[in-house]
């Protein structure tokens, strides 16, 4: 994926500004710029808060702002690509919200819904990632369209080693009457 | 990707200004109806969007469906939130509709309406003894804990038995299966109705039997569901090993079904594992496979009372459709218990004025545009009336399924809207009209803003206890809190 430096650093600029608006109103997100909401206190944390907390240290590229973030291109139903930059040890749900790329998120990470299902498209860069746990795998049990590469989005937490990773965001419809409606046996 | 953000967001607004008013009136505050309207006001710069539901309170199965130990799942209505209070959005609660309103009204006053309004209704099994007292449907049991007006009087009768029959292996069985067993101290901190704690409180179940029609490989729950009741703190897991033979045709079928293979292989650990952290408080859940109800038995020594089941023993046999059914061995056997909790599906109820397929309990319709009539190759829509949700594909799937059906429901909507066959051009009374015929009728609309009050006041009465909420139970006090 090329991207100029002069591009890289204005949408550096630019999310680091975007950032900051949005990071202001939150006191309670843990460590990243969840921005798409307020984090009701009613309901878990995030589950992967303790996820790659030391990864940002061994990151090697340029300077220090490069070091923070990594780049991450979302293609959605219709093909079209979106790339965008996120910082190491957020969550590529919380990136897409950042960046209005729609991605539902129904349970807001807390690994209860598959909405936010997200298909790794390079097995290479499938293989980098962690084996998803039981309780991830239990909720891709659900998701539509699941692939060999299918992954949780609010599981896959950005790390230097997923640098250029390319995400599809499957398509969602389909024709509930014909094949979405199992008929239950009595 | 500022300037592309910029760029987008003015193209995004400059095509909403363009579009004319469309006035669109969703029959039922659930996911599906919440997924509707997000996607129209997402589809559509000049549509306005009136949710209406039959109670007070927003969110339908979410509030009274998804189990009080899963706030993870209800997160959503932060989502549904965000929707109802949208400018072009409005939410009237306490409104039914075949009551309050009719359907022909409605469909006078909108451009478009989309029924959402769920199942609110229970199959039935159709055998002798079905009306004894201590036998509930699921969903009137779900309803009583979650606190539903509907069902907080329900008071089922926990302390007379220690033993519950749950009839079949679905999620919803399953949750109902983990209310009853679960330790009470880990539910006392979630949303559950105040009633249904201290029911718990007091009962003597201890012994839960989860009964099937079929085996282990067609079992209907998902991983998630089961792993969570199989871990339960001080429950020993009776499974009958024997039970878990598959034949070969089930082998292949495994392999390429992933949620019924990885629920299979959960029971067959189960089965083999032993017991882990038993307590003095144990408990007992028996996975019973292979078991089709035929007679409720009745009470000796309470009269018009549910003593037990009397179960067909079955096999499983291919189909032509390559469905597995249960068949009948004539071979019989009892379960003695005194509460049955019957989870076998829900089922929709028809408004007057709509195509109704009382078998499937579903509006007969093609992408969720209501078919009129079929006369042959020839198809008749009803114009500017749609389905989404439960009422459209039958009472299956999870909450995230609507939201495919809904995109589905609305790109068929716009379509319409695209071709002219619905008029955006006429004006219609919409919002103010409906609004004026309810007052007319005297019927107390509780919108938005009011939920918001039953919101704070039953968070503010949860803190106190520890709990998420608590929520009000009743007709009487939900109105009393949201109109006062």
């Amino acid at each position: 994926m090329y991207i100029s430096k002069f591009s890289k650093q204005f949408s550096q600029l630019a999310a680091r500004a975007l950032g900051s608006q949005l990071k202001a109103p939150l006191t309670s997100a843990p460590r990243t710029s969840c921005a798409y909401l307020p984090r009701n206190h009613d309901f878990f944390p995030l589950q992967h808060g303790a996820f790659f907390s030391t990864t940002a240290a061994n990151a090697s590229e340029e300077g220090n702002e490069e070091k923070q973030k990594i780049s991450v291109t979302f293609v959605d139903k219709d093909g079209e690509e979106q790339n965008i930059k996120v910082p190491l040890g957020t969550s590529m749900l919380e990136a897409a919200h950042e960046n209005d790329i729609e991605l539902e998120g129904a349970c807001e990470g807390s690994l209860a819904c598959s909405t936010c299902h997200v298909i790794v498209m390079d097995m290479e860069y499938y293989n980098k990632l962690e084996e998803p746990t039981d309780e991830e795998n239990d909720m891709l049990d659900l998701a539509f369209g699941l692939t060999e590469t299918s992954r949780l989005g609010c599981q896959v937490i950005a790390k230097p080693e997923l640098d250029g990773i390319r995400l599809a965001i499957p398509a969602a419809s389909r024709n509930m009457a014909v094949d979405g409606y199992k008929p239950k046996p009595h | 990707m500022a300037i592309f953000r910029m760029l987008k967001c003015i193209q995004r607004s400059f095509s909403k200004v363009a579009c004319n008013r469309i006035r669109i009136c969703i029959v039922g505050s659930g996911p599906a109806g919440f997924y509707t309207a997000e996607k129209i006001l997402k589809a559509h710069g000049g549509a306005e969007v009136d949710i209406i539901d039959r109670l007070p309170t927003p969110f339908g199965l979410v509030r009274s469906g998804v189990a009080p130990d899963h706030p993870e799942t209800k997160i959503v209505t932060n989502q549904f939130s965000r929707v109802a209070n949208d400018g072009r959005c409005s939410f009237f609660g306490n409104v039914l509709l075949g009551s309050s309103i009719s359907l022909s009204e409605l469909r006078a006053m909108y451009n478009a309406v989309v029924l959402a309004y769920g199942a609110e209704s229970d199959r039935v099994l159709g055998i002798p003894g079905e009306g004894l007292a201590g036998i509930y449907s699921a969903r009137e049991f779900v309803w009583w804990y979650n606190g539903h007006p509907d069902c907080s009087s329900l008071s089922p009768d926990l302390k007379s038995t220690d033993t519950a029959v749950i009839l079949g292996q679905g999620n919803v069985a399953l949750d109902v299966a983990r209310v009853l067993l679960r330790p009470l101290e880990e539910l006392a901190t979630t949303d559950i109705a105040c009633h249904a704690l201290a029911a718990l409180q007091e009962s003597n179940i201890r012994k839960v039997y989860l009964v099937g029609r079929r085996g282990p490989a067609q079992a209907a729950c998902t991983a998630k569901e089961l792993r969570e009741i199989l871990g339960i703190k001080g429950l020993r897991i009776h499974i009958q090993e024997a039970d878990l033979r598959i034949s070969t045709e089930e082998e292949v079928e495994l392999k390429s079904n992933r949620i019924r293979r990885r629920v299979y292989e959960l029971l067959s650990k189960a089965a083999t594992s032993s017991p882990n952290n038993l307590t003095s408080h144990q408990r007992d859940l028996h996975f019973v496979f292979f078991r089709r109800p035929d007679i409720f038995l009745e009470s000796k020594d309470r009269s018009g009372h549910v003593a037990g089941v009397h179960f067909e023993k079955t096999i499983v046999k291919d189909t032509d459709s390559g469905m597995q059914m249960a068949v009948g061995t004539e071979q019989f056997e009892d379960l003695k218990c005194g509460l049955v909790l019957k989870s076998i599906g829900y089922k929709s109820i028809p408004v007057e004025g709509v195509p109704f397929e009382p078998h499937k309990g579903t509006v007969p319709n093609v992408g969720g545009r209501v078919l009129n009539d079929v006369k042959g190759d020839f198809i008749e829509f009803e114009k500017g009336l749609y389905v989404c949700g439960w009422l459209k594909r039958g009472p299956t799937g999870i909450i995230a399924t609507n939201h495919h059906c809904a995109e589905e429901t609305v790109a068929n909507i716009i379509e319409d809207i695209n071709e002219g066959v619905i008029s955006s051009s006429i004006s219609l009374p919409g919002r103010e009209g409906l609004l004026q015929l309810l007052a007319n009728k005297n019927v107390n609309v509780v919108p938005f803003s009011a939920w918001g009050k039953v919101d704070a006041e039953e968070k503010t009465r949860g803190s106190l206890k520890n709990k998420p909420r608590e929520k009000l139970t009743t007709w009487k006090e939900l109105l009393r809190v949201a109109l006062g």
